[in-house]
């Protein structure tokens, strides 16, 4: 835990971490790291601060205490490390971000570029994701499950190296279930992290678990 | 900083001032109007009615002083997060309202026997109109979130853009009142003020101010007190669910 | 750069497929300029004077009227959220947002108000200038509208609250933008009203957007 020096501190550290919502205390003390190829497993029942964790560690919250530090520097503003810094968050929470006026392909292609199109390509991202053959139907036509993974297909387009993900697999069948969770071992194989707030089961082999609203 | 940022520091040092404030508030007041309407002599061009400048120009004073008051506390609760302003700002708001609703009543009462009418888009009444919105606006925003915590920091926001364009609100008014009332006006600041008028007006001034920190006191207490109930509500549903 | 563009291009065609709007807004401007005749009545006289007034508060309502969309379609959907996160600054993104926005609802508005204009007998010598003015003022008014959108963005009816923010605010503008063309149709100097309406909208480029954020930032928490 306290290792800061030796290892490089590589990675994410968070200690003490408490969050406070609406007045209430969602959770305090909390204490992970998540190293570079490694994965984090959120789990707790609903109200625990799952969710609330995830937005903590993207930077949308600030935690009233606790320390968050990412190769040994502290977090600070979201956008501090924009750039080419790879320190870059992609984040996938329970809305999908998918505009309905605009087709699946468009939807992907504006989020490529407005997070400067280096990964790869809108078509293979949305082969990946088994929705392909749907590149140019307008996104109001989609089911909720096909909208899930035009949102998953983002991490594909959009590179970073901490994926935060947020129930990622809620109204996906098997198959596409088995498509993330292969993205996600790329990923880890890549260097890169992730955390997963998941009630369900996914395999995703050397995951630490970290349980919120455990100790109520 | 941090000791005084505490609440229950504030809720006991505040215990203590509060009665004197109440007190020379009272005092100041009392002192103040006596001046005011008996002691000041007539204008010779408006005769008695003038004895109204000394509650409307201490009121439309304060209304600037509040809206600065609750700005740099806005600036404070962004900036160093200080858990007492954005209180301190929230519980000035309706304060600053009311003394800019009496400037404007004051103006207004003042203005009828020399200009005939309730209301005339004179530059300065017309600013402290605007100014009266400025306040409404940050107290509907403040009011319109669940979570008070956020409401306050949105109107503090909205308090120091708010500020920012008074200047420029008073600029504005200034020049366009100019444009369409070439002719000069009886303005309402009157002659130049002569020491009998201005020692009352002084105390009024200060008898004002200090009715703003006693009822803002009074008001962040309760706030405070507020703030610890609802907490303690939610703990109580939290233990029983 | 881009990707600021990227943002431009896409709200400008979630507009144009969602139809509507920048046709919506001149309907309205049109359609509530064309109220006054009946209130004041046609008597040329009456409506040359109130002309330019009026041209500029319709289209100062017309303007706020569609600020509640700015942001909230992309709070609602959890694009908002990504934008933060993106390598562009959040600043940038919301000019790009008031970009589109303005080129979708005040560029409008610009091009009908020298219909309105015929419409209220206007002076010809106003013409010029009244376009001139809506050019540097209806920007001036979907940047400073942009932080009350901003700040109402997470509120679930934003609608008349955002009026009550934005209305005081837009109030330097008016008289300056109305200053201008009643300058001009009297044949004395409009430029000084036009330098004002330039430098607010040069102070405006940096600080609202700068002040959107921070609010926007407030929205997500």
């Amino acid at each position: 835990m306290s290792d800061q020096g030796s290892s490089a501190a590589s990675g994410i550290i968070a200690k003490g971490l408490s969050c406070e919502r609406g007045g209430r205390r969602v959770f305090e003390g909390v204490d992970f790291a998540v190293a570079p190829g490694a994965a984090l497993l959120l789990r707790g029942p609903n109200g625990s601060g799952k969710t609330s964790l995830l937005r903590m560690i993207a930077g949308f919250l600030e935690p009233p205490e606790g320390r968050l530090t990412w190769n040994g520097r502290p977090f600070g503003e979201v956008d501090d490390e924009a750039g080419d810094d790879p320190a870059r968050i992609a984040f996938v929470g329970h809305l999908d971000a998918v505009k309905r006026a605009l087709s699946v392909a468009e939807n992907l292609a504006f989020w490529a570029g407005l997070y400067g199109g280096g990964g790869g390509g809108v078509n293979q991202a949305l082969d990946r994701l088994g929705i392909g053959h749907l590149a140019e139907l307008p996104a109001r036509f989609l089911s909720a499950g096909q909208r899930r993974r035009l949102g998953l297909a983002r991490l594909m387009v959009t590179p970073a190296a901490l994926w935060l993900l947020d129930e990622p697999t809620v109204t996906l069948d098997e198959a596409s279930v088995a498509a993330v969770e292969a993205l996600i071992a790329e990923h880890r194989d890549g260097g890169g992290m992730v955390m997963v707030a998941t009630h369900a089961e996914m395999a995703i082999p050397g995951a630490a678990v970290l349980t919120l609203g455990a100790a109520r | 900083m941090h000791r005084f940022a505490s609440p229950t520091f504030f809720m006991r040092y505040s215990a203590a001032i509060l009665p004197w404030a109440v007190r020379l508030t009272a005092a100041l007041i009392a002192i103040g109007l006596y001046l005011a309407l008996f002691v000041a002599p007539p204008d010779y061009q408006q005769g008695e009615s003038v004895r109204i400048m000394f509650v409307h120009v201490p009121s439309a004073w304060m209304a600037l002083f509040v809206y600065t008051g609750m700005a740099v506390a806005s600036a404070m609760a962004l900036i160093w997060k200080h858990p007492l302003s954005d209180i301190a700002a929230r519980a000035s708001a309706p304060i600053g309202a009311c003394f800019t609703f009496m400037a404007l009543v004051t103006g207004s009462l003042w203005g009828k026997p020399m200009w005939g009418t309730w209301w005339v888009w004179d530059a300065r009444l017309t600013s402290m109109l605007v100014l009266l919105f400025l306040y409404l606006g940050y107290m509907a925003l403040a009011d319109a979130f669940d979570d008070p915590a956020r409401g306050a920091k949105a109107a503090a926001i909205l308090a120091l853009v708010g500020f920012v364009n008074v200047p420029i609100i008073k600029f504005s008014v200034d020049w366009w009142n100019t444009l369409h009332q070439p002719a000069s006006v009886v303005k309402l600041g009157g002659p130049a003020i002569h020491l009998s008028m201005l020692a009352p007006l002084l105390i009024m001034v200060a008898g004002f101010t200090s009715f703003y920190v006693a009822v803002l006191i009074m008001r962040m207490r309760t706030e405070i007190v507020v703030a610890k109930l609802r907490s303690l509500q939610m703990a109580r549903v939290e233990r029983r669910s | 750069m881009s990707a600021f563009w990227c943002l431009v291009r896409r709200d400008l065609r979630l507009a144009y497929r969602r139809g509507g709007d920048s046709v919506n807004v001149v309907i309205f401007f049109l359609l509530t300029v064309t109220l006054f005749p009946f209130g004041v009545g046609p008597e040329t006289a009456i409506l040359m004077r109130i002309a330019p007034g009026v041209i500029w508060v319709v289209a100062l309502l017309a303007a706020m009227l569609s600020l509640d969309r700015l942001f909230r379609g992309d709070f609602d959907d959890g694009s908002l959220d990504l934008m933060i996160l993106g390598p562009l600054p959040l600043e940038m993104t919301v000019l790009a947002k008031c970009l589109a926005h303005w080129l979708t609802t005040g560029l409008p508005l610009v091009i009908a108000s020298p219909l309105l204009a015929v419409l209220l007998a206007m002076d010809g010598e106003g013409f010029t200038t009244l376009i001139g003015t809506m050019l540097l003022g209806t920007p001036v008014l979907s940047l400073i509208g942009a932080i009350g959108a901003a700040l109402t963005v997470s509120l679930r009816s934003g609608g008349v609250l955002i009026s009550l923010l934005v209305l005081p605010l837009y109030i330097p503008v008016l008289i300056f933008g109305v200053g201008a063309v009643d300058a001009a149709v009297y044949g004395l100097a409009a430029r000084p009203h036009i330098l004002v309406l330039g430098a607010m909208l040069i102070v405006a480029l940096p600080l609202c957007p700068w002040a959107s954020a921070a609010a926007l930032r407030l929205s997500v928490e």
